[in-house]
């Protein structure tokens, strides 16, 4: 019944099924939830001001309306993004040179450095509106999550099998069809998993992007981060904890109502075509499938979007066909385009140059330089300690699929856990027992970020052949060689994999967790992230440019010369299959 | 002529090597396909024949020549020309009926006629029941019946087939040729014509009105030989058993490289020689095979092909290497094994590893010029890639790569050098 159109519409008694009430149910309830959210956005900033934040549980049911759809609302961003940067970067040579090495740059850029820029260039566009700041939160939280599905994408689009877009080429679809009928589909589970990871990772951001201070002003959009940022301000413990339900409430209704549909919705676009693996189930996409309702307002939308693939829309695949492999004509004008793409980063290079030599002493340059070095040396710390403390618990979790099957919605949680949440227990602690904030506020940097190294992990101990295990048993392998020889050379590829993710995201957080405050407490450890946090809050954007430069020179650097050659490694050494 | 549905005039095709020169794959290749008639493409991978299907289905252009479709030049893909791919290329997130329709739809066809087309295809080809399945749910077997039902609909006048049915197991490959055959004897099949690529010999016999095989580097048709029995072909029927025979002949006639008269010891000659494909392990398994009963040192290749169930791209490979290295010869469809084979067939493992070392020094110059290089090296190593520039002055990376697995292969086997691929370098130092 899976996903199959009807070959012919049975006739049934009933004309309206209990699945269609709880369809419409559902329906009603996102119309309701998107109505009610979105009335805000037209209304006057200083309306806002007036009525600030309350930390009365009661509006929380509001508050985490409006920071889900912010959040709905930047996803969708990130997608039409995704479909179009990553397209054209996949479909022309010429893009692909300039917009792959800037999508990586993007990525290791801290976003969180710049939201005080974006606030100020999106309030101009809706003047005195609420709208202005809603962009600028929107802004923040697409940026945490684009990329990702951006590149997962685009590595989709480069792999499409050969005989694919051949058969579409022989049946003459067209290039719009080809991208919805073939692309599309086969990018979607990869792409769906790198949405949830996105939507996880933005919490982070929506924290940091609900309460805007830049230099005097402060803007606060009511949501729940900054209810949080609220709480955290006035010492209330136990706004905190409702803060933390109202997310997990969140967390959980978004899993249930969106991820887990389409997740068991995309099942069928997996392109290994082996049966056997039980497929993920959907309640919430069951009730959608079986409703008729449903079916008969889809089935004439869907309709009407293939009768889209008739219209000749930019041509057809097959006119694409190289017309021969060896065609030397178009070398020169690769030649003139990588000259223009070099005069531009040049003129780019001058101008912040420029910028910063007007503006910034070479003394501070250093000074900026010291600190991002003192970062790097607690995300190298902190990555060593992550690895060994998750490596062992990954490979052993990922090994018991059961266990695993339960440990992963706690993951999934855990990993959109901010690290601003725990400011109060940190605070308090490094307080009281006198303790160096330069060491001890740095396991925040790291608190949303290490999930990553166990989830990949587990995905690499979950994805060792099952002969190859029995080989171990039947050789008696234990104790630390069957790790060396077997766990730990089969999980590495993962490991990197996460561990990338994992450094780059810490030192992202580094501008959030270097500075902590609980109340009046104000905290702050020697280093890159807190050198630009304060810059933002002093409206010194010259300063903000400089830590953002230098912290950016940092994550690109060791990015290159240290995990992409491991990277390269792995995957030569240590991929199975 | 003008019943002619394709016509294929001089064509030539070639793929850039590394050097940015270009290597000729199909060389002056002409060919017509007339109405009603199944033409096979015979050759062993690498003769260019999956090349020239995809010029036909308008994939890709020649560099030189002419492909006409009904008297018009084919530069893109063309309506009325359908494929059928080895690996099916079906949609995995499509229905069957999904995926027979998907061609329909790009035509722009109402609603009704595409279901009615869709539906009646798939009763044509027997998917009956089918229609809401998803690939992933069918055998080997139904997925090519898709994918031919998704080719029959579009109602084209070619069918175009690479290898159809060789990702298939033996049995459900013959059911599924004899259901076609069958629908395209009885005149149940919306084609005019039909252009089979396969490296299979029987099937093409079996199958075809015309074969042309194809030699390789670069891929030319060598021979064109028609097959005039009548339907249903039997197997075992001699003239059928002749005619295989015939093939096997033409193309070992070419397959065979000139024996030579001395090796070259001048350094660097001949090594530009493209190895075939084959393990040390089946090369003492085909000499074992030969040098004991019933074949005792001679074999039919079509005998021992279909005794051993090996095809022609399993067989070849060996074969040659054997011819190679002087242990077998190849002459008008028969194998033989040399004096020095039948020695290696008695030899323990030491007798055999001395025994292929010294014919691979002696007769394949690019082990001759590595093993030298490294003894003229102080250290006595040399990296991968010193070799493979000098090779790829001569092919394709892609035939550089196999060419460096196999000396590599046999290297080891006789303990002529050793090769680390970790460090990507040779070495004269086995480990001890």
């Amino acid at each position: 019944m899976r996903g199959s159109i009807p070959i012919s519409v049975e006739k049934s008694g009933r004309a309206f099924t209990r699945w269609d009430a709880l369809a419409i149910l559902l329906t009603l309830g996102l119309l309701v939830f998107l109505a009610g959210a979105s009335r805000h956005l037209l209304q006057p900033l200083a309306e806002l001001q007036q009525t600030p934040v309350s930390l009365d549980p009661q509006h929380l049911p509001e508050y985490a309306a409006r920071t889900t759809l912010r959040m709905l609302v930047a996803l969708a961003l990130s997608l039409v993004f995704t479909f179009t940067y990553a397209t054209a970067a996949a479909k022309s040579k010429k893009a692909e040179v300039l917009l792959i090495p800037l999508l990586d740059i993007l990525q290791s850029v801290p976003i969180l450095g710049f939201i005080s820029v974006t606030v100020v260039f999106f309030m101009s566009l809706a003047p005195g509106r609420v709208l202005g700041a809603e962009l600028a939160a929107i802004f923040a939280i697409f940026t945490s999550q684009a990329w990702n599905m951006a590149f997962s994408f685009y590595q989709s689009l480069r792999t499409v099998p050969v005989e694919l877009t051949e058969a579409s080429r022989t049946f003459r679809l067209s290039s719009w069809m080809h991208f919805w009928r073939v692309e599309v589909p086969f990018a979607m589970p990869q792409l769906i998993w790198n949405m949830m990871v996105s939507m996880s990772g933005s919490w982070f951001f929506v924290v940091a992007s609900e309460a805007i201070s830049v230099g005097n002003t402060t803007v606060t959009l009511p949501g729940i981060g900054a209810y949080l940022a609220l709480a955290i301000g006035q010492k209330n413990l136990t706004a905190v904890g409702w803060a933390i339900g109202a997310m997990l409430v969140v967390i959980l209704l978004y899993d249930q109502l969106l991820f887990r549909p389409l997740v068991a919705w995309a099942d069928r676009f997996r392109f290994e075509q082996q049966s056997g693996v039980a497929p993920p189930q959907s309640f919430v996409l069951d009730v959608l499938r079986r409703s008729r309702i449903v079916a008969t307002l889809v089935v004439p939308l869907s309709r009407l979007w293939q009768r889209s693939y008739q219209l000749p829309l930019l041509g057809h695949v097959a006119d694409a066909a190289p017309a021969h492999p060896s065609g030397k004509g178009s070398r020169w004008g690769n030649r003139v385009w990588i000259g223009i793409v070099v005069l531009g980063g040049a003129a780019c290079l001058w101008q912040i140059g420029h910028f910063v030599a007007a503006n910034i002493s070479l003394p501070e340059a250093g000074k900026a330089a010291l600190f991002g070095l003192a970062t790097l040396v607690r995300v190298i710390v902190l990555i060593a300690i992550a690895t060994v403390v998750w490596v062992p618990i990954g490979v052993m979790v990922g090994t018991r699929p059961r266990v695993a099957q339960l440990i992963q919605p706690l993951v999934q949680f855990l990993a959109a856990f901010p690290a601003n949440v725990l400011f109060p227990v940190v605070v308090v602690a490094i307080v009281a027992f006198h303790l160096s904030p330069d060491i001890w506020l740095s396991p925040l940097m790291i608190l949303g970020t290490q999930w990553y190294i166990l989830f990949n992990v587990v995905a690499g101990a979950m994805a060792i052949p099952s002969e190859m295990r029995d080989v171990g048993i039947n050789l008696q392998v234990g104790g630390w060689l069957w790790w060396k020889k077997i766990a730990l050379p089969a999980v590495f590829p993962y490991y990197v994999t996460g561990a990338i993710t994992a450094s780059g995201g810490s030192w992202n957080a580094s501008i959030v967790a270097e500075v902590a405050s609980w109340g009046d407490t104000h905290l702050r450890a020697y280093g890159l992230g807190a050198y630009i946090a304060q810059a933002t809050e002093a409206g010194d954007m010259h300063r903000v440019v400089l830590g953002i430069a230098v912290m950016s020179f940092y994550v690109v650097i060791v990015n290159r010369l240290f995990w992409r050659p491991l990277y390269w490694y792995a995957e030569q050494k240590f991929r199975l299959g | 002529m003008s019943d002619a549905l394709l016509q294929i005039r001089s064509c030539c095709q070639a793929f850039p090597k590394p050097d940015g020169e270009d290597l000729l794959v199909l060389n002056d290749i002409n060919l017509t396909l007339k109405e009603g008639e199944i033409v096979g493409l015979l050759g062993r991978s690498g003769s260019g024949k999956s090349t020239l299907l995809r010029l036909i289905a308008g994939l890709a252009q020649p560099i030189s020549g002419h492909v006409d479709y009904r008297g018009h030049p084919v530069t893109g893909p063309a309506p009325g020309i359908a494929m059928v791919f080895q690996s099916f290329a079906l949609f995995p997130w499509l229905t069957v009926l999904e995926n027979v329709q998907l061609g329909l739809e790009a035509l722009g066809l109402p609603e009704a006629e595409i279901r009615q087309r869709a539906l009646a295809g798939i009763d044509l080809i027997g998917l009956d029941g089918y229609e809401s399945a998803y690939p992933r749910e069918l055998s080997g077997g139904m997925r090519q019946r898709v994918g031919f039902a998704r080719a029959l609909v579009v109602h084209p006048n070619i069918l175009l087939m690479d290898e159809p049915f060789s990702a298939l197991d033996v049995l459900t490959a013959e059911t599924l040729r004899t259901d076609f055959l069958d629908l395209w004897m009885e005149g149940k099949l919306p084609i005019k014509g039909v252009i089979l690529v396969t490296h299979n010999i029987e099937e093409a016999v079996l199958m075809c009105d015309r074969i042309l095989v194809f030699s390789r580097n670069p891929g030319t048709i060598i021979d064109e030989i028609k097959v005039d029995l009548t339907h249903p072909r039997n197997r075992l029927d001699p003239a059928f058993r002749d005619l295989v025979e015939r093939i096997y002949v033409a193309l070992t006639a070419r397959a065979a490289p000139a024996p030579r008269a001395a090796p070259d010891r001048i350094p660097g000659m001949g090594i530009e020689m493209a190895l075939p494909r084959a393990s040390a392990n089946l090369l003492a398994g085909l000499i074992e095979t030969l040098a004991a009963a019933p074949y005792n040192g001679k074999a039919d290749l079509p005998v021992i092909a279909s005794a051993l169930q090996m095809e022609v791209d399993d067989l070849f490979p060996v074969a040659e290497a054997l011819q190679l290295l002087r242990f077998a010869e190849i002459e008008g469809g028969d194998i033989r094994l040399t004096d020095t084979g039948k020695q290696f067939a008695e030899g323990g493992t030491d007798d055999r590893k001395k025994l292929f070392q010294r014919q691979l020094l002696a007769y394949v110059p690019l082990a001759a010029h590595i093993r030298r290089v490294l003894q003229e090296r102080a250290n006595h190593t040399a990296p991968r890639s010193r070799f493979r520039d000098e090779l790829e002055d001569h092919m394709t990376a892609e035939s550089t790569r196999h060419t460096l697995q196999s000396v590599v292969a046999w290297a080891r086997f006789s303990e002529a050098f050793a090769y680390d691929a970790r460090s990507e370098t040779f070495s004269l130092e086995n480990p001890s």
